[in-house]
């Protein structure tokens, strides 16, 4: 080993150790990193003061502050609450008709339910409660099971075909491809497409009405106007709740798709299931 | 005898497997078992027909033993190319939610694929080979054990091996940056042994006074990660022939388990490790000394001391008690300055030599390197600090973090080393093309700068979505439309992951033909100095 040695381009020695090539200056640390580091440190320690830090044998050191992410996040939560509470007290009080006829209940109870509807109902229905295959559309007027008020609040409230909610909406179109012939239902799916004036095969369709008065009229009604009371959807429209061609009508023909929903009145509390039906109510096809 | 052991070996450890897989229980151990069977079925056959010499070239040179890094550079650039392609893919799959190929290829399967490759293919082949080429010059000693060290990077390849196909076989454990299953998990264990005995064996019979830097930093990452590995990987495996296992810990134990072993992994894999391999490749690129012995040991051991504690700011805002996490985050506070000891000595050793910036691309991605090394170890403190948290955790804001440091740091620090290494190794006069490395340098900038910045805005804009309310305190935007509004960054960000991969194949070109020798003029109408320094 070498002893020190100066190195030329920046005037200062080496410390003379050298290990394939390599040398270290014998620089100081640098001043600015050494203060940065002890204000961490003091930082550091006054944090330890102010917030709980250290552990005990039993407990922990609880800081000067009396801080704790848990009392913070329900002081957020109290405060929100406090914000809401007043009009929360007349939704809680007020009829569904009389919260939408006063416009300033209205504002508040459509405001907070697209809040809960963005949480609880876009997963399936969407942000814009535009619906996908298989879940509703909630912007139009076509209802399932009623879109006056009262019944979008009971179908909000027990849910569809759920198991947990004995009063949940319930309906099941049978299975018919186990009772029609393929033909049959070929020719019924082109009545079910001529009833909304939607483009079909004009023979096919009116072999399919007699298999029609016979098989789902009782139901689905006469001209295909649907009965929310037995949840039959309407089938003289171009609304279709899994989707609108042949061959998805003949599929749900044969073999039936069912939706289920929660029954929210178990998971949300009454004011919240009530700002919901009035933002669904609002949303364009309410009756 | 050493020929009669290993066939004894290969032999045993095949039929032992070939036994198993029969018995396997789930698709992922059948597969793995089938997989030893033939690796060691075909080791048998080429230890039984011939030993030759790989790459042609003489392993003994100067009395060290070399080519396990020859075979260990080579497998680098291979495993960089392979994580950058996943991670392109993966990154297009957030965009376009429809390249989801189920089952084997979906983003649950392929995201920890994805990580593990960069991270321990690339990043610990890296480790290895560059510790071995280091740890031989630095102490004028021959690897101890002889073949050990073969088995060391051979039996690592078989750990990454097992681990990417038993992800996408749906093979894990479910622990981020832990995911091998258990009898992966215990022969890493053994490679991991036998590769710190490699280790320390050589400092033991060091020919120099002291211990360079650079072996300090490989240490520790070596001692370190085996201790993490262990802890955080202890499991009661359901059957001796099945890959699933139940952890030792549970609930909020095993969580903040988990981040002691994950942060760690930041700060030992992917810090310790990898200051070691700039501590060496700097100077010698740059041929200046160190700028400061004494800073490199101030900061090493309080980065060694600090980094370890850091691991609860992983869990700001979680079950973990709020002790804890106040720990986690001013140790998080105090390892700032302890991390930026090294980028001080990186860009410092330069003094003297800062023209080379303009003539010599391999400079100048080692110093993109150590200053990605200075933000992202700013960054992560910030990040740490509990309010700021409360904003950026769970965005992608935490993604463009770990990839500023993983793209700039890790990725360029390891390019520089590789193409130091290649010419050296194979006693070229030169890369084959020097001009490639500058492609190289400005394709992976660009790259990390775009990826970065979208991660910013993005991640940003995602948690003060999430969590704005209006003047009523109710909530405005609903999950879904946070995640609509992330598309055109999640598009950017695979632009510049594609980018950044594209880096990576021109550098594996340019390594392969300076590997076969080739050289390639300089193009005419190139800047004076860029000639020059080819």
């Amino acid at each position: 080993m070498a002893g020190p040695e100066l190195d030329e381009v920046t005037g200062t020695y080496t410390t003379g150790h050298e290990w394939d090539g390599v040398k270290e200056l014998n620089n100081p640390l640098p001043r600015w990193w050494v203060s940065v580091f002890y204000a961490c440190i003091l930082f550091s320690i006054g944090f330890c003061i102010a917030y709980p830090a250290w552990p005990l044998i039993t407990e922990h050191t609880k800081g000067v502050l009396g801080y704790s992410t848990r009392n913070e996040l329900l002081k957020t939560v109290a405060a929100h609450s406090e914000m809401q509470s007043e009009w929360r007290t007349k939704i809680a009080a007020a009829e569904l008709e009389e919260i939408k006829n006063d416009p300033e209940l209205n504002r508040f109870a459509t405001r907070a339910g697209a809040a809960a509807f963005a949480v609880n109902c876009s997963q399936c229905h969407g942000s814009g409660a535009q619906g996908f295959v298989g879940y509703p559309n909630l912007n139009d007027d076509d209802w399932l099971w009623g879109g006056t008020l009262e019944e979008i609040h009971t179908t909000i409230t027990h849910g569809v075909r759920n198991t947990t909610d004995d009063d949940a909406r319930y309906s099941e179109m049978p299975a018919f491809g186990e009772i029609l012939e393929k033909e049959q239902i070929d020719e019924v799916a082109n009545y079910v497409l001529s009833l909304g004036n939607l483009e079909h095969d004009a023979s096919k369709a009116a072999a399919g009405q007699e298999v029609y008065v016979d098989n789902c009229e009782a139901c689905h009604g006469e001209s295909g106007e649907g009965d929310i009371y037995q949840g039959a959807p309407k089938l003289a429209d171009a609304i279709w709740l899994f989707k609108g061609d042949i061959e998805h009508i003949k599929s749900q023909i044969s073999e039936p798709a069912h939706g289920v929903m929660p029954a929210w009145g178990q998971r949300l509390d009454e004011v919240t299931v009530k700002e919901l039906a009035v933002y669904v109510h609002g949303l364009g096809g309410g009756q | 005898m050493a020929v009669a052991a290993r066939l004894l070996g290969f032999g045993i450890i095949s039929l032992l497997a070939i036994y198993a897989a029969n018995y396997g229980r789930d698709v992922p151990f059948t597969v793995h078992m089938v997989l030893v069977a033939v690796i060691c079925g075909a080791a048998f056959l080429l230890t039984m027909f011939r030993e030759r010499p790989i790459f042609n070239m003489s392993d003994d040179e100067d009395g060290y033993q070399m080519n396990v890094v020859r075979f260990g550079v080579v497998m680098t650039a291979i495993w960089g190319v392979v994580g950058f392609t996943v991670g392109v893919l993966v990154a297009s799959q957030l965009a376009w939610p429809e390249l989801n190929l189920e089952p084997f290829l979906t983003f649950g399967r392929l995201r920890p694929l994805h990580t593990s490759a960069v991270i321990f293919a690339f990043g610990g082949t890296a480790l290895i080979t560059t510790s071995f080429y280091v740890v031989q010059r630095t102490t004028g000693a021959r690897l101890w054990g002889g073949h050990l060290a073969w088995f060391v990077m051979l039996g690592y390849q078989l750990v990454i091996l097992l681990a990417a196909t038993g992800y996408v076989l749906g093979g894990t454990q479910g622990r981020e940056y832990a995911e091998p299953v258990w009898y992966t998990d215990l022969w890493l264990t053994i490679v991991w042994v036998a590769y710190l005995a490699v280790f320390l064996g050589t400092l033991i019979k060091r020919n120099q006074p002291h211990i360079y830097v650079a072996n300090w930093f490989y240490l520790a990452f070596i001692v370190t990660i085996a201790m993490l590995h262990v802890v955080n990987n202890l499991a009661v495996p359901v059957s001796i022939f099945g890959s699933t296992s139940y952890s030792a810990f549970s609930g909020v134990q095993d969580a903040l388990t988990q981040w002691w072993y994950g942060h760690n992994a930041v700060g030992f894999f992917l810090t310790a490790g990898f200051l070691g391999m700039m501590y060496y490749f700097v100077p010698k690129q740059a041929e200046r000394p160190v700028f400061s012995y004494r800073l490199s040991i101030v900061h090493f051991w309080a980065l060694i001391f600090l980094y370890i504690w850091a691991g609860p700011h992983h869990l700001h805002y979680t079950a973990l008690p709020d002790w804890a996490q106040t720990l986690g985050m001013v140790f998080s506070i105090m390892l700032w300055m302890p991390s930026w000891g090294g980028m001080i000595n990186g860009l410092m050793t330069l003094s003297g030599a800062w023209d080379k910036l303009r003539t010599d691309p391999i400079i100048k991605m080692m110093v993109a390197s150590v200053a990605f090394y200075g933000m992202s170890t700013f960054e992560g403190p910030l990040m740490s600090i509990r309010a700021v948290n409360s904003l950026s955790h769970y965005t992608d804001w935490t993604i463009g973090h770990v990839h500023s440091g993983a793209l700039g740091w890790v990725g360029m620090i390891t390019f520089g080393a590789l193409y130091y290494l290649t010419p050296v190794l194979w006693k070229r006069e030169r890369l084959y093309s020097i001009q490639l490395v500058n492609v190289h340098f400005w394709l992976a900038t660009i790259g990390i700068v775009i990826y970065a910045a979208v991660m910013w805005v993005s991640g940003i804009m995602q948690g003060l979505m999430w969590r704005e309310t209006d003047e009523l305190g109710l909530l405005v935007y609903s999950f879904a439309e946070t995640v609509d509004a992330m598309h055109p960054f999640y598009v950017l960000r695979m632009i510049g992951g594609a980018l950044y991969l594209l880096g990576g194949l021109v550098m594996l070109y340019n390594i392969i033909r300076t590997i076969r020798g080739d050289v390639r003029e300089p193009v005419a109408g190139k800047s004076a100095s860029t000639v020059a320094a080819e």
